[in-house]
């Protein structure tokens, strides 16, 4: 018996090795993917060491430094590489520590939605019936309403703040995630292996979560890495319109907010970089996000 | 067809009822008074409160409560605004003719140059035009669009000076609202240079609403395109000797346009959901900012008739694009 069980587990080891190279295979043929992954490592670096590569605090204000514009312009400061705000704080410092609250939105927000998600999905797909009938009405309600409006008005009631921001967000993604996984779900129900371990007796829990789940992650994994850069995306517009992380957090959304009387005095600087970083952020994990499906998706594997 | 309708119908009134109930409870689980929260009265007397606790019809039992505003909802009751105290709907139609000539133009601007940037992206594949292409499309489908916005008003508005700032019209401009499209009021008010400052005005707006969809249009056209041009009814046509452009533009777009109309119609969430940034940069004057304006005024009445408006709008366009999509779609008909 012991036995059976290593040479198991040697296998499905070597196996998921093997699954590993054939995914990275595919998934570094796409050049833009590797790109986005790479920028997204460095920017989770960054994140990290942002206290010691920071050349300020992100709340410092420099009284004396007021809206320097960056170290390449006239008046530039060697200190201010990306020039100061309006009360004289340091733009780069503000944006290394904002990577910080974007990667932490994303992380927490997708884990919230897609473990939710998985959950209400999986039993909504495997028990059907009113269970199923009941999830996906609700499912609904919270699709009829324009993502970003809910998440708005919940954020009303909850008051505003970075956390109740996440929440109201992951709430909103939810549904995404319970569709997916409950479609998946019902396919691979009537699959003969799924009957087959039913057969030998085991339990819903286990038929649910450690027989079908395995094998409905691709597009899950997909959507995450979707939710994640549309979490960055809408916690930065709560954020803007007053309702998210607070001033002065430096938080990339609630530094536009802050910059939003610069567009007309010429101050370009402090208007453009905290854009440019939610950009640029982004637009990596939709690169990566690309890369996944396409490494991912068996459809175009054999093409 | 038909009980594909009835069935459709069913589950959106359900949906609606749901929809009611959130709207419904979402001012009780506002922390504080329902009774002040709803008169916007900040100081009041016991006798006082008492008086609108009746005549709000606080002090009945909940169920009651949800059935009365339920049936006001079906007449069209959707709530008086604390601020202004108008009725929420009348309201919600004088401002809905803005967002939806914004919409309008967005999606008008996302269909007519992300559809042929896809198939000729399709068309073209792995050239250097489908990779610029596609990599726009990508940048503009991660585009923060409040950002977009600012960028573009500093840019265009204030530094080249092409574009007016903020609203819908100049101020030298004034005539009623006939139908309340500003397009095609400055054109019925005869007066010149009206509508020529009615587009100026719609230009930036529309180019930032319409960036998001634009890109999922142009990435969506793209892969309907490279499946449809695979399929073996392309590969006839084109045996039959018949031109390129009537292959690509007769046999393959109407096949690959199913699930490009289908994108089509959902991006009306996300236009409403881009019409709350995109309206408050501006400052125009539609459904997106009066919501943000009625959540930072805290006029919760407002903010319950209009989430519940605005649920029920969404949801009849998903219906019509179901329908539209079992019409030019025969296979779902079966």
């Amino acid at each position: 018996m012991s036995e059976t069980t290593v040479h198991g587990g040697v296998s499905t080891d070597s196996s998921l090795r093997r699954r590993l190279a054939e995914f990275w295979y595919y998934f570094s043929e796409n050049r833009g993917a590797v790109i986005g992954l790479v920028f997204f490592l460095l920017l989770v670096l960054v994140a990290i060491l942002a206290p010691w590569i920071a050349p300020h605090g992100p709340a410092d204000q420099y009284r004396d430094a007021v809206l320097l514009p960056p170290v390449w312009q006239e008046r530039g400061n060697a200190s201010y590489l990306l020039g100061t705000d309006a009360v004289g704080r340091d733009i780069l410092s503000r944006l290394i520590y904002g990577a910080r609250y974007s990667l932490f939105i994303g992380v927490i927000v997708t884990s919230i939605a897609l473990v939710g998600g998985i959950v209400i999905g999986v039993v909504a797909g495997y028990f059907r019936g009113w269970v199923d009938t009941l999830i996906m009405r609700l499912m609904d309600i919270i699709l009829a309403f324009p993502s970003l409006l809910l998440a708005l008005v919940l954020v009303a009631v909850l008051g505003p703040g970075l956390i109740n921001a996440m929440i109201a967000i992951a709430l909103v993604f939810q549904p995404h995630f319970v569709r997916l996984t409950r479609a998946a779900v019902m396919s691979e129900k009537t699959r003969d292996y799924v009957i087959a371990s039913k057969v030998a007796g085991a339990s819903h829990l286990r038929l649910m979560f450690k027989t079908i789940l395995p094998n409905c992650t691709a597009p899950l994994i997909v959507q995450a890495t979707l939710s994640f850069s549309n979490a960055i995306l809408d916690a930065a517009a709560l954020g803007f319109l007053g309702y998210g992380a607070q001033p002065p957090t430096p938080e990339w959304g609630t530094m536009l907010a802050d910059a939003r009387e610069f567009i007309s005095s010429g101050q370009w600087w402090v208007v453009t970089l905290p854009g440019v970083a939610i950009l640029v952020t982004v637009l990596a994990i939709n690169l990566v996000g690309d890369g996944l499906r396409d490494a991912l998706d068996p459809k175009l594997k054999r093409s | 067809m038909l009980k594909f309708f009835v069935g459709r119908v069913a589950v959106m009134f359900l949906t609606f009822v749901g929809v009611s109930i959130i709207a419904f409870s979402f001012i009780r689980l506002l922390p504080g008074d329902p009774v002040a929260l709803l008169s916007g009265e900040r100081v009041m007397s016991p006798e006082r409160h008492a008086a609108l606790m009746h005549d709000l019809g606080f002090d009945r039992p909940i169920v009651i409560q949800y059935f009365d505003y339920l049936w006001g909802v079906l007449r069209g009751d959707f709530g008086t605004s604390i601020v202004t105290k108008q009725p929420v709907l009348d309201q919600f139609f004088q401002l809905f003719p803005a967002t939806l000539e914004l919409s309008v133009c967005a999606i008008l601007f996302a269909v007519i140059i992300g559809i042929p940037a896809g198939v000729f992206a399709a068309i073209k594949r792995g050239s250097f035009f489908d990779q610029a292409i596609m990599g726009t499309a990508l940048i503009g489908f991660s585009m923060p669009i409040f950002w977009w916005g600012l960028l573009l008003i500093m840019l265009v508005s204030n530094t080249l000076q092409w574009t007016p700032v903020s609203g819908r019209i100049s101020l030298m401009f004034f005539f009623p609202p006939v139908t309340g499209f500003m397009l095609i009021d400055s054109l019925l008010s005869g007066e010149t240079g009206a509508f020529k400052s009615a587009v100026s005005h719609l230009i930036l707006p529309t180019i930032v609403l319409g960036t998001i969809p634009l890109a999922v249009i142009a990435r969506q056209t793209r892969s309907a395109m490279l499946e449809v041009l695979s399929e073996d009814y392309v590969r006839t046509a084109r045996a039959k000797g018949l031109g390129p452009l009537r292959v690509i533009g007769v046999h393959a777009l109407r096949n690959a346009m199913i699930p490009v109309v289908t994108t089509i119609g959902l991006q009306v969430g996300v236009m409403l959901a881009g019409a709350i940034l995109t309206e408050t940069i501006f400052s125009w004057p539609g459904i997106g900012k009066w919501m943000v304006d009625s959540v930072s005024r805290r006029d919760y009445a407002v903010i319950q008739g209009a989430l519940l408006i605005i649920a029920a709008t969404i949801m009849i366009v998903n219906l019509v694009v179901d329908l539209l999509y079992g019409l030019i779609n025969p296979r779902i008909r079966h």
